[in-house]
C-alpha cells in the first residue's frame, strides 16, 4: 500500500475538476468524502478515476459513526469497502464522532463523552473497520461546541489510547484543536504537547467562523474561509516537531476559485519546505 | 404525434433513426467537462453550517398555527392552461390552513 | 461487545434533543448557562445540512416555492423522513410523496410531479455505467424480433400536468413567460455518454414504445401501431442502447 505524499493536498470539489485537469500535480493529493463516491457510477466515478491517474487519493469517511453506542452499520462498512476497492486510495480516515441513531442518519459529526465505556466502543469499531478494510485507518480529532460532565478522559489521552489499542493512526486537524481550545477555554499548545504526534499520518487545516457568546467567542468549524493565522502558527509548530506530513486544506462551504485553494496549499507547502530544510540542515 | 395507421416498415424506421441520430457517440469531451461539477444530489461533508447559536431553538410545527409561510417563489407566476375537460387547473387561492390536520 | 447502557441512553437523549427535546444530561460548557446555546449549534447543523442537501437535489422546487419556504419545509421533511443511510446522494426518494401530502402546498398539485423529474435526474446522474452498443446490430436480422437493453439510467416519466414544461422553464436559458402547454406530459430521462442528464419531452405514443422496450418487449411488439422512429432516434442519439439481441435469447 502506498501512503500519502508529505505535500499539501486539497479537498476535491467537483466544480474544480476542469481546473485540476488543466494543472495536474498542482498539489500532491486530493481528498474525497467516501459517501460522495457511493453512487453506482457516472460522473463522480469518472472524475475520481481521472484524479487518481495523476494524484494520490485520500478517502475521508463521514458516515461510519465510529463513536456510536450501537454496532457499526455493516451495510455502510461494506459500501466503504467497495469505495476502497474501487479507487485504491493511499489513505482512509474517519472521525472520532457519531452521526447515526437507530436507522436515522443525522448528517453531523456529534460529540461523545470520553469514558472507559466509550473508549471500548470506539476501539471495537476501529478494530472492525481495520479488519474489514484490511488496512490501517486514521482517526480524526473533533471540533466540539459542548463537553460532557460524564467524561473521565482527556481527549488527547483518549486518542492516544485508541491508537495504542487498535494500532490506528491519527489525523490531526489543527483547526479543530484551535476551535475546541477557544470554545472550551483551554490552551491549544498544551493540547498539542499532550497529543500523540508519533501516530499522526495526516494533518487537516481549514477556516472557521466566530460567534460571540456572553462569556467569549464560540468558533464554528465552517470550512468556509481561509485558515486563520493562529492555526497556521500552531501548524508550523507541529510540523517543526514532526517533520513534513501530508497536509490537507479543506474548504467545503462558499467554495472559492481553485486559485484561492492553491494559495492556501502553497502556504502549507512553505511550512513543509521549511521543515525539510531544517531536517537537511540538521543532517 | 407521429402515430401512423400503417406501421412504417421497421427496417425503414431503424434506418431513419440511425440517420437522424447521427454519430453523437463521439465528440463528447467538452460536454463531459461541462457535466463534471454538477452533483444533482446532496453532498456529504464534514463542515458546520453558518451562524448557528441562535437558530434551531424552536421546532417548526406545520400542524399548528406555527406554519405562517406561504410558498412565494416562481410558483406564484405559474398558470396551468385549461384542461381538455374545461376545468381551470390554476392554483387554488383558498386559505392555506383549510386542510390542516388537527394540531 | 454489548453497548454501554449509559452511552446508549445519552445518545438517545442527544438525538431527541436535536429534534426539539431538552438539552441532554451532562452537556456542559465553561459558562454552564451557555450550554443550551452551544447545543443549538448541533441542532442547527443537522437542519441546515439536510436542508442544503435537499435543495441540491430539488433546485427547481426551491425556486418554485422560494428559499425561506423551502428551508422550513425541508425541516419538516427531514424530521419525518430522515436519511436512512449516510449516503446523502440517495436521500430524498420520499420527497414527492411528501409534497403531495403537505397541506401548505396543497394548492400546487403539480409540485410533486416536478420533484419526480428532479428525483429521476439525480438517479440517472448516479446510475451504473454501461457502454452504448454498436448500432450496426440493429440492421441485422428480423427487426421485429430485436430486443434492446437500455442504459441503467433510463427512466420513463409521465405526469397528468405539464410538469416537464414547468421544469424546463426553470433551466438556464429558458425564455421567461413561455405559456405552458395544456394537459399531461411525458419524457425520457437518462444520462448520455458525456454524463449530461437529458430530459427529452416525448409524445404519448413514443412514451409507450420506450416503456415497452425498457420492459424487454421485442421491437415489433413494442412498436405496435406506433412509428418507433422517434423512440429509436432518441435512444441512439443519447447512446442509451447498451445491448441488441435477436430472437428469443435474452
Amino acid at each position: 500500500m502506498t501512503s500519502l505524499p508529505t505535500t499539501p493536498g486539497l479537498g476535491f470539489k467537483p466544480e474544480h475538476f476542469a481546473d485540476i485537469a488543466g494543472r495536474p500535480g498542482a498539489v500532491g493529493f486530493y481528498e474525497v468524502h467516501a459517501e460522495n463516491c457511493m453512487g453506482a457510477g457516472g460522473a463522480p466515478h469518472a472524475m475520481l478515476d481521472a484524479l487518481r491517474a495523476d494524484h494520490a487519493l485520500s478517502v475521508h469517511g463521514v458516515g461510519l459513526s465510529i463513536g456510536g453506542a450501537g454496532p457499526l452499520d455493516a451495510d455502510h462498512l461494506a459500501r466503504v469497502a467497495r469505495v476502497i476497492d474501487r479507487f485504491q486510495p493511499a489513505s482512509f480516515s474517519e472521525h472520532l464522532a457519531w452521526s447515526s441513531h437507530g436507522a436515522a442518519w443525522l448528517n453531523d459529526l456529534l460529540p461523545l463523552p470520553y469514558t472507559d465505556a466509550t473508549l471500548a466502543a470506539v476501539c471495537a469499531h476501529v478494530d472492525q473497520v481495520q479488519d474489514r478494510l484490511g488496512r490501517r485507518m486514521l482517526l480524526e480529532n473533533p471540533a466540539t461546541y459542548v463537553t460532557f460532565a460524564q467524561s473521565t478522559w482527556d481527549e488527547t489521552a483518549f486518542l492516544a489510547e485508541i491508537a495504542r489499542r487498535t494500532g490506528c493512526g491519527l489525523l490531526l486537524d489543527v483547526n479543530n484543536v484551535f476551535v475546541s481550545a477557544v470554545n472550551h477555554r483551554f490552551d491549544p499548545r498544551a493540547y498539542l504537547a499532550a497529543f500523540p504526534l508519533h501516530a499522526v499520518g495526516e494533518i487537516h487545516l481549514a477556516g472557521h467562523d466566530t460567534e460571540d457568546l456572553p462569556s467569549g467567542p464560540l468558533l464554528i468549524d465552517s470550512h468556509g474561509r481561509p485558515v486563520a493565522d493562529p492555526v497556521w502558527a500552531l501548524y508550523a509548530e507541529v510540523i517543526a516537531r514532526t517533520g513534513p506530513l501530508p497536509t490537507l486544506v479543506e474548504w467545503d462551504t462558499d467554495v472559492p476559485a481553485f486559485d484561492v485553494l492553491l494559495e492556501e496549499a502553497a502556504r502549507a507547502g512553505r511550512v513543509l519546505d521549511a521543515a525539510r530544510q531544517g531536517q537537511a540542515d540538521a543532517a | 404525434m407521429t402515430t401512423k395507421t400503417l406501421a412504417l416498415p421497421l427496417a425503414a424506421s431503424i434506418a431513419a433513426a440511425l440517420s437522424l441520430a447521427g454519430s453523437h457517440a463521439t465528440a463528447q469531451s467538452a460536454e463531459m467537462e461541462k457535466c463534471f461539477g454538477i452533483s444533482l444530489a446532496g453532498q456529504n461533508d464534514c463542515a458546520a453550517g453558518p451562524g448557528t447559536t441562535c437558530a434551531g431553538t424552536s421546532t417548526v410545527d406545520y400542524q399548528g398555527n406555527a406554519w405562517t409561510l406561504v410558498a412565494a417563489g416562481t410558483c406564484t407566476t405559474i398558470e396551468l392552461p385549461a384542461m381538455a375537460d374545461g376545468s381551470a387547473r390554476v392554483g387554488s387561492l383558498e386559505e392555506l390552513d383549510r386542510d390542516l390536520p388537527p394540531a | 461487545m454489548p453497548p454501554d447502557p449509559a452511552h446508549r441512553a445519552l445518545q438517545a437523549q442527544f438525538h431527541a434533543g436535536l429534534w426539539g427535546g431538552p438539552v441532554p444530561d451532562g452537556v456542559t460548557a465553561p459558562a454552564e448557562a451557555e450550554a443550551a446555546r452551544r447545543f443549538n449549534v448541533y441542532r442547527n447543523n443537522v437542519r441546515h445540512g439536510l436542508s442544503r442537501a435537499l435543495a441540491a437535489r430539488f433546485p427547481v422546487i426551491e425556486q418554485l416555492v422560494g428559499g425561506d419556504f423551502f428551508t422550513a419545509m425541508a425541516g419538516v421533511f427531514a424530521a419525518q423522513h430522515p436519511p436512512e443511510t449516510p449516503v446523502l446522494l440517495a436521500w430524498g426518494e420520499a420527497f414527492p410523496a411528501f409534497l403531495t401530502a403537505f397541506p401548505p402546498v396543497a394548492h400546487l398539485p403539480w409540485l410533486a410531479c416536478v420533484a419526480r423529474i428532479e428525483l429521476a435526474r439525480g438517479r440517472a446522474y448516479h446510475a451504473a455505467d454501461a457502454d452504448p452498443a454498436d448500432p450496426a446490430a440493429l440492421a441485422v436480422g428480423d427487426p421485429a424480433g430485436l430486443r434492446l437493453t437500455l442504459h441503467p439510467s433510463v427512466a420513463l416519466y409521465t405526469s397528468p400536468f405539464p410538469a416537464v414544461a414547468i421544469w424546463r422553464a426553470h433551466q438556464p436559458g429558458a425564455v421567461p413567460g413561455t405559456p405552458l402547454p395544456p394537459g399531461p406530459s411525458h419524457a425520457l430521462i437518462a444520462r448520455a455518454p458525456g454524463f449530461q442528464v437529458v430530459v427529452e419531452p416525448v409524445d404519448p405514443g413514443t412514451h409507450a414504445v420506450l416503456t415497452a422496450l425498457a420492459g424487454g418487449a421485442p421491437l415489433g411488439h413494442a412498436a405496435g401501431q406506433t412509428d418507433p422512429t422517434p423512440a429509436l432516434t432518441l435512444l441512439l442519439r443519447h447512446g442509451l442502447i447498451t445491448a441488441i439481441t435477436t430472437g428469443d435469447a435474452p
